[in-house]
């Protein structure tokens, strides 16, 4: 195995975050009625023209600049011909020569080390549309089904260098990314809903060799775990087959993450001719340098930068700055909570364990948390306050998630205000040594071990609501008097 | 002292039993924009009137001729109607186009109206949309008369390739009109229309306007929106105006001209007012007059007929100068390999999927595609989009495609450079008078050959205008081109306005005969 | 440059037009003798020369990131030559 070295490269297209399509004004809304969000120019009626969104090209260079790529000044729209059904002009507008962006790089972090990862072109295009091959009211059989709502929505294409050298910087690499786009506000990059992409060309070469092997594409991985098992299995696949001496084919192949294996598309075999040439109905993109110099001055502030900012200005230890900026949202939502309880370790305490627990449980992003900041951070002066325990706090989280109430209302409501009030204990803590002579004789001789399963026993009684302190220092009081006497 | 017109005026020829009546209205469709303006304005006739003399004419000389592919009879009654009572309450403006029947050629997309572009492949097409020419011309009212002939898809130099059956040329019905825009010449000629919109990406107007005797103006790529307009070549194609007169054809343009926001290429420069510009003056202009053009191959009526109208010029007081203009030759190759190579791809969307003609036998979903295009689209569409993909292929982009965008630098670069000693050029349009039907069915290149002449013009974007200039011994048209550089359309109209103030060409008549 | 009958089938296969043998061969006709006489270009010197995808300014135009109304679902659909409720339909694709 380890005589052969792996190289990856990666070509991801992420749908830009725009209201309106690249070409026309149709919305670019997911999960509209098919063909309801279409109109004669993202439907490819005779006669029609685009006219590029100047959004996109400003998402574009923002992308660019933000890892590290050099705008091109006079960049091209090319037409990509080829004849499929979800394409309705029967060629895609596109990039080619001269695409928006070129030559950048970002670093990524595997095993405590830095890697530059070359990033060869960005391009800006139109996607394609939608193809069903069943509807409920006509099962699979003769036809295919298209639908043109998606037909126009921007995408950026970016392609990597070949300088991934296992499916696990090939992993960190989309992760960096994705969270860069995030970063930048030019994509949501959900990959569910189709808008982060990835496809990854892959080739085997002998160690020290510099020579790359045969190259295989391999599409259809829907998830970042699915890219690194796509790629586990792709270097398992062309192993076998250097060493039984057999040849690598340059192909496509299709992941199926069902049933763990990469297919080859030989439908899709048939020698591809674009004939990329200049779209003659749009004209040079041009950027100027103020446009690119501006853009540049907004640059929010990226994952790498925040990270560093956050175990500056807050203390938190590496690991939980690293946690809390692996989203903008999530840092969002951390410093908005601290801002208002400025207890940086604790916040981020929860905020890494209760809060993203139960987002995954319930499969929510941080953006749909039904527990704001805000209403956080009054649990968490209850608990400061000591109005509630650390433990009853847990209890009331999850109410707060659950129904969406506030702390304080939760609180109320179930009577979980914390019991500190010693005439209240004196009567519960009395009545557990009553009810438990055995342990009580224990303690008073001389096994102290007893005092912990007395504690339990107050704290059972009152459901958790005693202050855990004071029923601890209240009841051991009471042992000592008795032993005394 | 001439009748009011009753307010139904319905059943033409019935109606009419007075000769002088018959001859007023008869005589409706012969007159120019400028003329039945008048008459709608001093309220001697009515936008009805109008245009029931011109759907007469069509009933008259249609079976023969065959301009249109579709006439919009009730609908341009009912649109006179109501222009007819929108001016009496005052509710419109009477502009030069108001009531005026407009025929246009079948290129250009007419919401809810049929357009074929000549092909069977859109045979049952209905746009959603209306072309923003279109748009334009209903802003001012003109009268939507019918959607005119052309060879399919605007590939052609003869309305012989339309999937509609051959246009007539109104001055010899064995011969061709011209084309693309033949439907939309001959439909002029014959006054089956007062005016027509027509494309030219390589002639496609001045050409079928010199082979019919009318005036055909090709404006400076990006002064009129192409959107609506399906594309033939995108780098070439503009719309513009055929008409009876220059004025007429200024009208026109100022009525289509101006920046679309939805035609990246138009470009946002104010309209000038064009009919302004008509001064019938020449005094002091320089006429450059390439020697190229009149090289071996040119019939000697016409280079006698375009010399002949150089020494009217001289008489108004211009200078005329030869010039060259080196990359003359070159023009055809380089048109024949972009205008296909853009080509192939424009038309690669007529694939049987969202409109247009879908085979009705096939296998699966490739054979689907083969069939529906191979029937849906003619033999020279066929020709061409071949020939495009294969220039645009791989291995072979570079020696034609890149090739050919290069020598189009070195012809805009030479009218770049005559442009700064002339003002206009004068030129032939077409070798050779109008060919019989059929005649070069068999010969595609020399059909290309005879676009020598007027594709520079789309080559370098400039403006162009034919204008009659002569006939033949057999009394066949003659047209005399003559190019301006880029946005120079005031100075242009102007020099073809001063040759019709002094010659009468333009107003001979063709006599349509069976 | 004369152009093959095969090659003319490798580029019918690209453009999807289905054509028949007559057809193949009139096409490679024609499409050698117009493809020699656009030989003639290679006499032109363009080294050095830019090509002209664009003629008139080079001035990008844009649009703002606004939406509009889309056509109405069947006004969409209105010229399909082949649909299921809201889909246009198709011969069966192959994956």
């Amino acid at each position: 195995m380890a005589a052969y070295e792996v190289v990856i490269g990666l070509e991801v297209h992420s749908q830009l975050m725009t209201q309106s399509k690249i070409f026309c004004s149709c919305s670019t809304k997911f999960g509209a009625a098919p063909n309801s969000n279409t109109c004669p120019i993202c439907e490819g009626l005779p006669g029609v023209l685009p006219v590029l969104n100047k959004q996109v090209v400003a998402f574009a260079i923002r992308s660019g600049l933000a890892t590290n790529c050099s705008i091109t000044q006079q960049s091209v729209l090319a037409r990509k011909n080829y004849f499929y059904p979800d394409l309705p002009k029967a060629y895609q507008i596109s990039q080619y020569e001269l695409p928006i962006a070129e030559h950048g790089w970002i670093d990524i972090r595997v095993h405590d080390t830095v890697k530059r990862i070359g990033i060869t072109r960005i391009h800006m295009e139109e996607d394609a549309g939608k193809l069903l091959h069943e509807l409920p009211e006509e099962p699979a059989g003769k036809y295919s089904f298209v639908d043109f709502n998606r037909c126009g929505v921007p995408l950026l294409e970016i392609v990597s260098e070949p300088d991934m050298r296992s499916p696990e910087e090939a992993r960190e690499y989309l992760v960096k990314l994705k969270t860069t786009l995030e970063y930048l506000e030019v994509s949501d990059c959900n990959m569910e809903e189709g808008s982060l992409r990835c496809d990854a060309n892959i080739s085997l070469r002998p160690v020290g060799t510099s020579e790359f092997g045969t190259k295989v594409e391999i599409k259809n991985m829907n998830s970042f775990r699915n890219v690194q098992r796509a790629l586990e299995y792709e270097i398992d696949r062309q192993t076998l087959l250097l060493e039984s001496g057999e040849k690598i084919e340059q192909e496509t192949r299709l992941w199926n993450a069902d049933q763990g294996m990469t297919f080859s598309m030989r439908s899709k075999e048939e020698a591809h001719d674009y004939r990329y040439f200049p779209d003659p109905d749009l004209l040079p993109v041009i950027v100027s340098d103020e446009w690119i110099a501006e853009t540049r001055n907004e640059l929010p502030e990226l994952a790498d930068d925040k990270k560093q900012r956050f175990i500056e200005d807050y203390k938190l230890p590496e690991y939980d700055a690293d946690v809390l900026t692996s989203s903008k949202h999530l840092a969002h939502y951390f410093e908005e909570c601290v801002s208002i309880f400025p207890q940086a370790k604790m916040v981020g305490n929860w905020v890494m364990g209760d809060i993203l627990r139960a987002l995954r449980q319930r499969n929510l992003e941080i953006r749909d948390c039904p527990v704001t900041p805000a209403h956080l951070a009054e649990m968490l002066a209850l608990i400061e306050k000591k109005t509630i325990s650390g433990k009853i706090a847990k209890t009331v989280f999850e109410d707060m998630f659950t129904t969406g109430k506030r702390a304080a209302e939760i609180v109320k409501e179930r009577g979980l205000v914390q019991i500190s009030n010693e005439g209240q204990l004196e009567e519960i803590i009395l009545k557990v040594m009553a009810d438990h002579p055995g342990p009580v004789a224990q303690y008073c001789d001389g096994n102290a071990k007893t005092l912990g399963f007395l504690v339990g026993q107050v704290m059972k009684a009152t459901q958790g609501r005693a202050n855990p302190q004071l029923a601890n220092s209240m009841l051991k009081k009471k042992l000592e008097e008795r032993r005394q006497a | 002292m001439l009748l009011t017109v009753p307010e139904r005026f319905t059943g033409f020829p019935k109606f009419l039993n007075n000769t002088q009546m018959r001859k007023k209205f008869m005589d409706l469709y012969t007159c120019t924009i400028r003329e039945l303006h008048d008459k709608l304005r001093s309220g001697e006739v009515s936008s009805r009137e109008i245009t029931e003399s011109v759907l007469a004419r069509i009933d008259e000389v249609e079976p023969v001729l065959h301009a249109y592919i579709r006439v919009l009879k009730d609908d341009a009654l009912a649109q006179a109607d109501n222009v007819d009572e929108q001016l009496r309450k005052g509710d419109i403006e009477l502009n030069y186009l108001t009531g005026i029947p407009i025929a246009i050629k079948d290129v250009f997309c007419t919401k809810g109206v049929a357009t074929t572009c000549g092909s069977k492949m859109l045979e049952h097409f209905i746009p959603p949309y209306d072309a923003t020419v279109i748009r334009k011309l209903k802003t001012q009212h003109a009268i939507i008369i019918g959607k005119t002939n052309m060879d399919e898809f605007a590939m052609g130099s003869s309305t012989e390739h339309s999937a509609y059956g051959v246009t007539r040329n109104p001055w010899d019905i064995s011969r061709v009109p011209g084309g693309s825009s033949g439907g939309s010449a001959a439909a002029i000629a014959a006054g089956e229309a007062i005016a027509a919109l027509g494309t030219d990406t390589g002639g496609s107007i001045r050409q079928p306007a010199a082979f019919c005797s009318v005036t055909g103006l090709k404006p400076t790529y990006g002064r009129v929106s192409r959107y609506g307009l399906v594309a033939y070549a995108s780098s070439l194609d503009q719309a513009g105006p055929l008409t009876k007169d220059v004025f007429d054809a200024a009208v026109m343009l100022q009525a289509i001209s101006g920046h679309d926001p939805q035609d990246s290429t138009s470009i946002d420069m104010p309209v000038p007012d064009y009919t302004a510009a008509l001064v019938p003056d020449v005094h002091g202009m320089t006429i450059g007059i390439p020697h190229e053009f009149f090289a071996e191959g040119i019939a000697p009526e016409i280079e006698h007929a375009v010399r002949n109208a150089l020494t009217v010029y001289e008489r108004l007081g211009a200078t005329c100068r030869e010039v060259s203009l080196p990359h003359t030759d070159a023009g055809v190759a380089t048109y024949y390999i972009i205008a296909p190579s853009e080509a192939s791809s424009n038309l690669a969307r007529y694939d049987g999927v969202k409109y247009g003609y879908r085979a009705t036998e096939y296998v699966d979903l490739k054979d689907m595609y083969g069939k529906t295009r191979a029937q849906g689209f003619g033999s020279e569409v066929i020709r061409r989009i071949m020939l495009g993909t294969y220039t645009l292929s791989s291995g072979y982009y570079d020696a034609y495609y890149l090739k050919a965008q290069k020598v189009r630098t070195l012809v805009r670069q030479d009218y770049e450079h005559v442009f700064k000693d002339v003002d206009v050029l004068a030129t032939p349009i077409s070798p050779t008078p109008p060919f019989t039907i059929g005649e070069m069915a068999d010969d595609p290149l020399t059909m290309y050959l005879g676009d020598i002449y007027t594709i520079p013009v789309n080559l370098t974007g400039v403006t162009g205008i034919s204008i009659p200039c002569g006939f033949t011994g057999d009394g066949l048209p003659i047209g005399l081109q003559l190019i301006g550089g880029h946005f120079e359309e005031e100075k242009l109209l102007r020099t073809a306005y001063a040759f019709q103030e002094h010659t009468d060409f333009h107003k001979q008549q063709a006599q349509v005969t069976r | 440059m004369k152009i093959s009958e095969d090659q003319v089938r490798h580029v019918a296969q690209l453009a999807c037009v289905e054509l028949e043998d007559v057809q193949l061969h009139e096409i490679s006709e024609s499409l050698s003798t117009i493809l020699l006489y656009m030989d003639t270009l290679n006499e032109i010197d363009t080294s050095g020369v830019s090509p002209s995808s664009h003629i008139g300014k080079l001035e990008t135009v844009f649009r703002e990131d606004e939406v509009k109304a889309s056509l109405a679902q069947d006004e969409a659909l209105r010229n399909a030559p082949d649909r299921a409720g809201a889909f246009y339909r198709v011969p069966k694709i192959l994956e």
